[in-house]
């Protein structure tokens, strides 16, 4: 390998990271106008509307001001830490994305066999999505920790507990899928639903998609689990000394990985990339993955417009006592199924690897 | 059946759903935003704004400087000084309404017996100094003499409930 592949290689990654994190950036900022006009709708009002034609300037209105504003680092914080802290929550967020199949391409019949377009192409997708989206409770810890305040610590505390116990029920859940599957490749997962929606895993593994889109929700601390944030009582958690561009790093990350949950949600349970119906497959699968996604970013705003917040026991209680039995119990089910004599139909169905 | 109907209704979340349904229904209802600057709520007669002094039919001042309002103020934003004019009639020299200390309450307006003191229903005199909330006898005469037709058509309004 010369010079010149080695620069060509690393062009092409850095155009393909840029094709992901840029796309990501611009619609963590339209999620903010989103959410705010969605909130605003269902609870009769308009919402922002004044900046440019319907609002839609708003969110770089925002972003200017957050520039502009004054990081104020509090005296007693840790400083390298309180610095810190935001890129370490905000860069599990982002290369969480690396494996994430964005869908299949020939490049308009440049190739003859359709490439998945994902910037990695991880055999242990799922394992590494899982790992990294974990990561991401150390920038919460660290801003906590780091704030020197004691509003700033109890949040920390909250959310570490609170993304330790989901992850579980989380992990439990995609146990059920990769024993569907056969496979911990995000593109094979994808490729084992194919065939219309019939054979997507919502439908055996129903339970398991609530669980996992519900476990979503506390992991990204997103209402009804915002007990991290919960502004009745700890006035912003571990954000609430953080102010200007900093304070917008923490946003970003939380609504980078709200769109992980949603992609993740769709590959896994939804077919990914897959029309719900074969003849539908003219529509390139982006759109289609993208579609899911935005569903889903959708009822991510629903809930925080109708559900109050969880006690903090109850939100423990559901997590230990509700999703990890459940999940446990669904892989028997699954395990069961898999092996039951007089099913080879139905097994064969979702299982088309065996 | 009572322990199956309480069970699926846990477990399938059927209470989230249907709250879920009630902002949902939201979503689509016709929004009650009023887009201030643009689009304004009515206003009752009774509105009490901005203060005007009023002149009768021969554009003379109303006020006979009886100084009721004065004393009924309970902010005691209203200040007058009063001499007797050359015709013998009893006139203010002096008229002033200190808008950041009155609270509003209309009761000017009700002792006054020649219904000379008023309030509009002008509320957009915001200013960035105090001193712009310091309204002397011949801007409240100014205030007067713009808005006659409302207040007289408001104060008319009003009539038949005082």
């Amino acid at each position: 390998m010369d010079g010149l592949d080695i620069a060509v290689t690393t062009l092409l990654w850095v155009l393909e990271i840029l094709a992901i994190a840029v796309p990501v950036a611009l619609s963590v900022a339209y999620i903010t106008y989103a959410e705010r006009r969605v909130i605003g709708f269902m609870q009769a009002r308009k919402g922002c509307n004044r900046v440019g034609p319907h609002g839609l300037l708003q969110p770089l209105a925002d972003g200017l001001k957050l520039f502009l504003k004054e990081t104020i680092i509090p005296a007693k914080a840790n400083k390298f830490l309180f610095v810190a802290a935001p890129v370490i929550a905000l860069t599990p967020a982002l290369i969480a994305f690396a494996v994430v199949p964005f869908g299949e391409t020939r490049l308009f019949g440049l190739w003859d066999t359709p490439h998945v377009m994902s910037i990695a192409h991880l055999n242990v997708g799922i394992l590494y999505v899982m790992a990294i989206s974990s990561l991401a409770v150390y920038g919460v810890l660290l801003a906590g920790w780091a704030s020197n305040s004691k509003y700033a610590l109890l949040g920390a505390v909250r959310a570490t507990c609170q993304m330790v116990s989901y992850e579980i029920a989380m992990g439990f859940s995609l146990v059920c899928v990769l024993m569907l599957a056969g496979t911990m490749d995000l593109s094979g997962i994808v490729h084992a639903q194919e065939g219309g929606f019939w054979h997507w895993y919502i439908i055996p593994l129903f339970p398991m998609f609530l669980v996992y889109f519900i476990s979503g929700c506390a992991e990204t601390n997103r209402t009804p689990f915002d007990l991290v944030e919960g502004d009745a009582e700890l006035v912003a958690g571990h954000i609430v000394e953080y102010s200007g561009m900093w304070f917008a790093t923490f946003s970003l990350a939380e609504y980078a990985a709200l769109i992980l949950i949603s992609l993740m949600t769709s590959i896994l349970f939804l077919g990914g990339w897959y029309a719900p119906f074969p003849f539908l497959d003219f529509i390139p699968g982006t759109f289609w993955l993208l579609g899911k996604a935005a569903f889903f970013i959708f009822v991510f705003i629903w809930f925080r417009a109708t559900f109050p917040r969880y006690r903090y026991d109850q939100m423990m209680r559901l997590g230990w006592k509700v999703f990890l039995p459940w999940t446990l119990a669904w892989i028997a089910v699954i395990g069961i199924f898999t092996y039951t004599p007089g099913l080879q139909d139905l097994i064969a169905f979702y299982q088309p690897w065996r | 059946m009572g322990l199956l109907q309480k069970a699926s209704k846990t477990w399938l979340l059927l209470e989230l759903v249907k709250g879920l349904a009630v902002t949902g229904r939201y979503f689509f209802q016709k929004k009650i935003t009023i887009e201030y600057p643009e689009e304004r709520t009515p206003l009752s007669p009774r509105f009490r704004g901005l203060h005007a002094l009023r002149r009768n039919e021969h554009g003379e001042e109303r006020c006979i400087a009886c100084k009721l309002c004065e004393a009924v103020c309970p902010a005691m934003a209203i200040t007058i000084e009063s001499e007797e004019r050359d015709d013998g009639s009893r006139r203010t020299t002096r008229y002033d309404i200190d808008l950041s200390k009155c609270i509003y309450c209309g009761l000017c307006q009700e002792a006054c017996p020649v219904d000379a003191i008023v309030e509009t229903q002008i509320f957009e005199y915001g200013g960035e100094t105090r001193d712009v909330l310091f309204y002397d006898k011949k801007m409240l005469l100014e205030v007067g003499d713009r808005y006659e037709a409302q207040i007289a058509r408001n104060i008319k309004a009003d009539a038949p409930y005082c």
